[in-house]
């Protein structure tokens, strides 16, 4: 599983995997919301936990195709497959690869991308602690809408329609803790909702997605 | 009666067959009820107090909604009938509910906006079941665009009822999340059978006809779709088959 782990890393890190294809979506969205919505400062303050999220959200989004389409193109997912390892572990270790190079890149970069949009000082913390608690569930919810279009020949589109609506709950409550906490208001509701939903992912989603593969490499 | 006797249905031919005989009077049933409720209750009802003849929109609007709900619930037994058991029939009536749950759920979002512009003078807010009605016609787009990409039957069953059961997790997860993310400008539930203050029985009876009709309409529709999809299968094998034999 390590060994899997890492070489999905390496592969992210250096084959121009995406890696910092997701930051730098993540930068424009964010740039480029001054310019739809204006400059004022204390508007813009009000709607950066939202506007943060949703960035991290879409930019969480369009690396999930990478998760299984290049190992399924050169059939190491095959191998992967016939391998000891079972595939709910496969799965696992693949959201927790995505999560590392797509999640934990974005939670690291939200601070300094609230600094743009004029974020409120208490909400720093609060956001940084909604995404670190919020993006494991993205990747492993992405995962699963990944698994599900693996063998089409143009899933990416399909895949953003599947795994959107699955992301509501999530965005909801991690804008909220965001939001409440930038405000200075009690966060303690969301943040429990928040991390039960991402533990409730994480523990029960990927016998979901690896019967989905499963299906997929019949 | 035992019970099961009931998995005979699922044969194709004995479904055909069975279907055969059930769906004019289903059919011709939902035609009457929804005829008889919707004339009942545009004309012969009066005009609410406060509401005016808006209230009259009703009449569509919650039973639509009713069946939004259930055409995804039947597609989830349906569904999981399809990953335990795994006959084909279940699979195709998923699928056929899926494109009716779908125009229900919207007949019920363009109604209550038709109703919301005069009433509360916005087409749209942002309430809770508002949106849990737009992220359902979200799951249902998805499960349908899942099932028109994946070229082999088999394969694709599998997955949108994977998809389903899943998606019913999160669809439930959100209603729930809505409501705490925004306050409902939507009135409660007042048909409940359990509540001291429901909506006055002139409304009540003709609703309940037209929430029969709304049912009726359904299980024909769902009925139809199916023995063409039963029936399109079928023709596929055979022009596989003759492809073989030339």
């Amino acid at each position: 599983m390590i060994a899997l782990l890492t070489r999905d890393m390496r592969l992210a890190v250096r084959a121009g995997g995406g890696f910092g294809l997701g930051l730098a979506f993540f930068l424009i969205v964010v740039v480029l919301v001054p310019f739809g919505v204006g400059p004022q400062s204390a508007l813009l303050s009000r709607i950066a936990p939202g506007m943060l999220w949703l960035g991290a959200l879409l930019a969480c989004l369009l690396s999930l195709d990478r998760i299984f389409a290049l190992d399924h193109e050169d059939g190491s997912l095959d191998l992967l497959a016939t391998s000891p390892l079972p595939m709910e572990g496969i799965v696992v270790v693949k959201a927790f690869a995505h999560w590392l190079t797509t999640g934990l890149p974005l939670v690291l970069a939200a601070p300094v991308l609230g600094v743009l949009l004029n974020l409120p000082g208490p909400g720093f913390g609060w956001l940084v602690l909604s995404l670190v608690l919020g993006t494991p569930a993205l990747s492993v919810i992405g995962t699963f809408g990944a698994a599900l279009t693996v063998g089409l020949k143009r899933g990416g589109l399909l895949l953003s329609l599947l795994v959107l609506p699955l992301y509501v709950p999530t965005l909801i409550f991690g804008a909220e803790v965001a939001r409440r906490g930038a405000e200075g208001l009690a966060v303690t509701t969301p943040l429990a909702l928040l991390a039960g939903i991402t533990c409730g992912t994480i523990a029960l989603l990927p016998f979901a997605s690896a019967a989905v593969l499963k299906v997929n490499l019949r | 009666m035992n019970l099961n006797a009931l998995w005979e249905y699922a044969n194709p031919k004995k479904f055909i067959e069975t279907t055969d005989r059930v769906l004019p009077f289903v059919a011709w049933s939902a035609a009457l009820l929804l005829a008889a409720g919707l004339v009942w209750g545009f004309f012969f009802t009066p005009e609410d107090y406060r509401q005016g003849s808006t209230v009259k929109i009703i009449y569509l609007h919650v039973p639509a909604a009713l069946m939004a709900i259930n055409a995804w619930l039947m597609m989830l037994v349906t569904s999981l009938v399809w990953i335990v058991r795994r006959h084909h029939v279940s699979a195709l009536a998923a699928r056929a509910a899926a494109p009716v749950g779908m125009v229900m759920t919207l007949i019920a979002l363009a109604t209550g906006a038709l109703w919301g512009q005069p009433m509360w003078g916005t087409w749209w807010a942002w309430d809770p079941r508002l949106t849990s009605f737009l992220i359902l016609f979200l799951f249902y787009l998805g499960y349908i665009a899942l099932w028109e990409a994946i070229e082999n039957d088999d394969t694709a069953a599998d997955l949108t009822s994977i998809l389903c059961l899943v998606g019913s997790v999160f669809a439930l997860l959100s209603r729930y999340a809505v409501n705490f993310w925004n306050q409902g400008l939507h009135q409660g539930a007042s048909l409940s059978l359990d509540k001291e203050e429901n909506v006055a029985d002139v409304f009540w009876y003709p609703l309940l006809v037209t929430m029969a009709g709304f049912v009726l309409l359904f299980v024909a529709l769902v009925l139809v779709r199916t023995r063409t999809e039963i029936r399109a299968r079928r023709t596929r094998a055979l022009e596989a088959r003759e492809r073989m034999q030339a």
